[in-house]
């Protein structure tokens, strides 16, 4: 178990995890919320967020790496202030979807899994997220957004903006 | 288990409960094909290859992970099974590149067997094939993704398998992808295992990769020259400019004790035998202290000729001779016997990395308790002190890993080191690497605590409740200390002892008599009856000078000769060369040596790969070693010694009883050249020999050796055969109770180095090197 001092998370992360892997009757249950509280943290899977949790799972770096390549909601590289990923799964396709996409890449200047040069928003079309009720449906780091426009996206992006720039 | 009976393509066969299907109609002669499945890994269920059709079950099933029930009523070849079969290879081909012509694999590729059969030659898919370009993860493996088929093999193989968990799986669906566990290269202990396993060409190794195609080469079963295991390994050689080369090295056929396995060493390690270096023609060392080619009778005459006249003159006294580990068992036997019955001198010696005579004189009366390498894979316990055998011997460590995860054996072992295979023990203990000899003491129960250690007490008593167990110990244990091991195990109910050695042949010098007071079969000099008798001629009854010894006398002026036979003393005992400035030195070796180089003879030695005879294991077991590589210009230490005798006028049938009949060599032993009489005519002509009566038979000797050393005294035939044969050592005629020096040395060896042969293998260099380049994180243990 890493030591305190040499942990590269917050004392409260580091704490959480020492909790967390006392939790499962072996350690590497512990290894999928491990690595997105840390992302949650550190904004990406980092080769330190790797060697890390392999450390404190006791586990090699391998086998992390082979569990944080599977899942596409992991990722390894930083992403921009706001992540804004765009459902273009069935229901959000069927009520326009792609356009949205298509729309936020125009507004925004950027393609699927890129980020502006200012670091604020970054883009990613991604599988269902779950809010087919509400078709066409982005979510933004954890908020959900649903019933979009091209023209409520807008709103969205614009809010998003405001609230950086106070 | 109980027995169940079911029915597989209208036969009735039988199989103990739990058997998988796959396994009991490969038992019963019913092929099912699969790519991911392999005997021995845990279960894969991924390539759909082997699906059957199970009477009542509404899909097809797939044959390895669906046990035998009974009743149950199975198809295995059917037009419904086939078109499936077809359909799962058409899906394989969709990305694979068909470079059959340039891949590795071609001629022996599981992906093409089965497109061959199953006629997969149409396919739906229309797309751009998505190539990738190959990667190199270490000097040995490299990887060709779009070949991959994802049969898993690698990875389990080498997690499973060697413990090592080098490779994983990263992405997932069309974009998985076989990963190093450095990310963009291996680190690992380089066996080679994952190669060895691909079904197809995805994984190719450094030393073979496109340098001959299968069909061009003849492979041939021989044992390999390396560690103390005695792994059998098959050697595929292809013609050359100078003899025949050795170009890769697997035992794919799964025949001797190492079933599939061998390590990085025996994989690859045999470079050595093509280096440009390599001595081939004799040299004699001139007065301004050059080497000078000469022909093999100006210099054989010269040898013979000053060592006839240093024996005339100072006596059989003056001259000492060491031996090999390397060497056949009938070439250290005829070395002692030239020694002995040429030179009358018992001044002869090997490099000893363990003390075999202890522990053959504490085995002695206890019955046939020695354990050979085949019960590491079945025994119910196993007890390993001192020695690391993940470093030392591989294939040890491997069948420890294999009957702890396969059989649930149970592992104790004791080391001063953190050895690797504390991991699959169930009882370790670490202790100071004083305190072998006290650790006995301590688990005989005639001490009550030891070192202080909490934890010893539960180790011992966990231990001492086995019933049934095999206690292998490393050259930590010497005489005495060997003694006192051997009584405390004899405590056991059934108990079997193996002693850790460190060459190919560390066993069979000791075996076979290259020790200056003990015969072969360890018959004391001087109770040399049967010998002299078989012999027809006086032996020297006194104990002669031992390695150390020799090389004092030498310092002292007082060794007039000294004959060296494919070993490098100088370099591993540290002797000073001007020690030896005043004695005639004769060195047969492939290279130039740090011994070589104060020759005043070299003669140009073959090695193991390049001669026919036998070699035991540190664990007593003997096999067939058979000729594979050949070098023009070189001979073997046989050859040579029988042609030294024969120069110094001795008369050669009387050291090699030859021509005796039908006990003499038919080809059996030749390797590639031969393998039957009329094949044998043609090798004896090629080197200039009689039919059926040459000197240079070795079986002519094993015949002997047969005679006079009751332990070796096993059944002919099923040796012939290429398989391995345990030595009777509780035949062993020492004497028990005397005190000798050991003077053990053991090589340290490590998974990468091997002895001087190891100095010699580029490729052993290059692993080394790129190791050197990444320092080791702990992550793998």
């Amino acid at each position: 178990m890493a030591a305190e001092n040499t942990t590269i998370f917050s004392p409260q992360l580091a704490a959480r995890f020492d909790r967390l892997v006392t939790l499962y009757p072996v350690k590497r249950s512990a290894l999928v919320p491990m690595l997105l509280y840390a992302q949650d943290e550190i904004g990406y899977i980092s080769d330190a967020v790797v060697a890390e949790v392999a450390q404190r799972i006791g586990i090699t770096e391998l086998d992390v790496r082979n569990v944080v390549s599977y899942y596409s909601l992991m990722r390894t590289k930083p992403v921009g202030k706001y992540h804004v990923q765009v459902c273009t799964n069935i229901s959000c396709m069927l009520r326009g979807g792609n356009e949205l996409l298509h729309h936020c890449s125009q507004r925004l200047g950027i393609g699927h899994k890129q980020t502006t040069p200012d670091g604020l928003f970054s883009l990613e079309e991604v599988e269902c997220i779950g809010a087919c009720s509400w078709a066409p449906a982005v979510q933004v780091n954890y908020d959900y957004h649903e019933n979009l426009t091209p023209e409520s996206m807008d709103k969205v992006l614009d809010q998003y903006r405001a609230k950086a720039s106070k | 288990m109980a027995d169940v009976t079911f029915t597989v393509d209208g036969k009735q066969l039988t199989a103990p409960k739990g058997t998988l299907l796959i396994e009991a109609c490969r038992k019963a002669g019913i092929e099912i094909p699969a790519f991911c499945y392999y005997p021995g890994l845990s279960l894969q269920g991924a390539c759909r290859m082997c699906v059957v059709r199970v009477e009542k079950m509404p899909k097809l099933q797939t044959a390895c992970t669906t046990p035998v029930a009974d009743g149950m009523v199975v198809t295995t070849e059917s037009p419904e099974i086939a078109q499936a079969r077809k359909a799962t290879i058409e899906l394989l081909l969709g990305n694979h590149p068909l470079d059959c012509p340039v891949c590795d694999a071609g001629g022996e590729c599981e992906l093409q067997d089965m497109t061959f059969k199953y006629g997969a030659h149409q396919s739906q898919f229309v797309e751009i094939k998505n190539h990738r370009e190959e990667q190199q993860w270490s000097p040995v493996v490299y990887f060709d993704r779009p070949r991959c088929i994802l049969c898993y093999r690698c990875v389990r193989v080498c997690g499973e398998g060697m413990d090592v968990w080098a490779l994983g799986i990263q992405n997932r669906g069309s974009g998985a992808v076989i990963a190093p566990n450095k990310q963009d290269h291996l680190e690992c202990e380089e066996c080679g295992m994952c190669i060895d396993i691909c079904p197809v060409g995805a994984l190719t190794s450094g030393t073979y990769r496109y340098k001959t195609r299968p069909w061009e080469m003849s492979h041939v079963s021989t044992v390999c020259t390396h560690c103390a295991d005695g792994c059998k390994t098959t050697l595929g050689v292809r013609r050359a400019d100078d003899g025949m080369e050795i170009v890769r090295g697997d035992n794919r056929d799964k025949s001797g004790f190492n079933n599939d396995f061998l390590c990085i060493k025996g994989r690859y390690a045999f470079d050595f035998a093509s280096r440009e270096d390599r001595i081939t023609q004799p040299l004699l060392k001139q007065p301004d202290g050059q080497f000078k080619p000469a022909t093999w009778d100006e210099a054989l005459d010269f040898a013979g000729k000053q060592l006839r006249e240093i024996r005339d003159t100072r006596g059989g006294k003056s001259i000492g001779v060491i031996g090999s580990t390397r060497i056949t068992n009938e070439e250290a036997y005829l070395l002692q016997k030239f020694a002995r019955t040429v030179l009358g001198t018992n001044n002869i010696d090997h490099h000893r990395t363990a003390d075999y005579p202890s522990f053959l004189a504490a085995l002695k009366a206890k019955g046939q308790k020695e354990a050979s390498i085949r019960d590491f894979a079945d025994a119910k316990a196993i007890l390993v002190l001192g020695s690391d055998p993940t470093e030392q011997h591989p294939l040890l460590a491997w069948q420890i890993r294999n009957n702890v995860r396969n059989n649930q054996a149970r592992l104790y072992a004791a080391n001063h080191q953190d050895i690797k295979l504390r991991r699959q023990a169930t009882g370790f203990l670490k202790i100071q690497q004083e305190n072998y000899g006290a650790l006995i003491a301590f688990l005989a129960g005639n001490e009550k605590t030891f070192e202080g250690n909490a934890n010893a007490a539960g180790f011992r008593e966990a231990l001492r409740k086995e019933e049934s167990i095999v206690i292998a110990f490393g050259s930590e244990y010497r005489g005495r200390d060997i003694e006192a091991l051997i009584a405390f195990g004899a405590g056991f109910p059934n108990v079997k002892f193996a002693c850790l050695g460190d060459y190919a042949n560390s066993r069979g010098a000791s075996d076979m008599g290259l020790l200056p007071d003990l015969l072969p079969g360890y018959v004391p000099v001087t109770g040399a009856g049967s010998f002299m008798q078989e012999y027809g001629a006086a032996l020297p009854q006194t104990a002669g000078m031992d390695m150390v010894q020799m090389f004092d006398a030498a310092g002292r002026g007082e060794l007039a000769a000294l004959y060296v036979a494919s070993a490098d003393p100088v370099k591993r005992f540290g002797v000073d060369p001007a020690a030896l400035k005043n004695t005639f030195l004769i060195v047969q070796d492939m290279f130039l040596t740090e011994t070589a180089k104060l020759a005043d003879v070299i003669l140009p030695a073959a090695n193991l790969y390049e001669k026919a005879g036998t070699a035991t294991n540190t664990y007593g077991d003997l096999q067939l070693v058979k000729k594979a590589g050949d070098k023009a210009g070189v001979r073997s230490d046989f050859d040579l010694i029988v042609r030294l005798a024969g120069h110094m006028g001795h008369d050669i049938k009387s050291l090699v009883p030859f021509g005796k009949g039908l006990l003499a060599d038919f080809g059996q032993s030749r390797g590639t050249q031969s393998g039957e009489a009329d094949r044998h005519a043609v090798w004896l002509t090629a080197h200039q020999l009689e039919l059926k009566a040459s000197p240079f038979d070795p079986f002519a000797i094993f015949d002997e050796i047969q005679r006079l050393v009751p332990a070796y005294d096993l059944p002919r035939l099923d040796l012939m055969a290429g398989n391995d044969e345990h030595l009777k050592s509780d035949l062993v005629q020492i004497q028990t109770g005397a005190t000798r020096r050991d003077l053990v040395l053991p090589s340290n060896d490590t998974l990468f180095t091997s002895g001087t042969l190891g100095e010699y293998s580029q490729m052993l260099h290059s692993v080394m090197e790129s190791r050197k380049q990444s320092p080791a994180e702990t992550a793998a243990d």
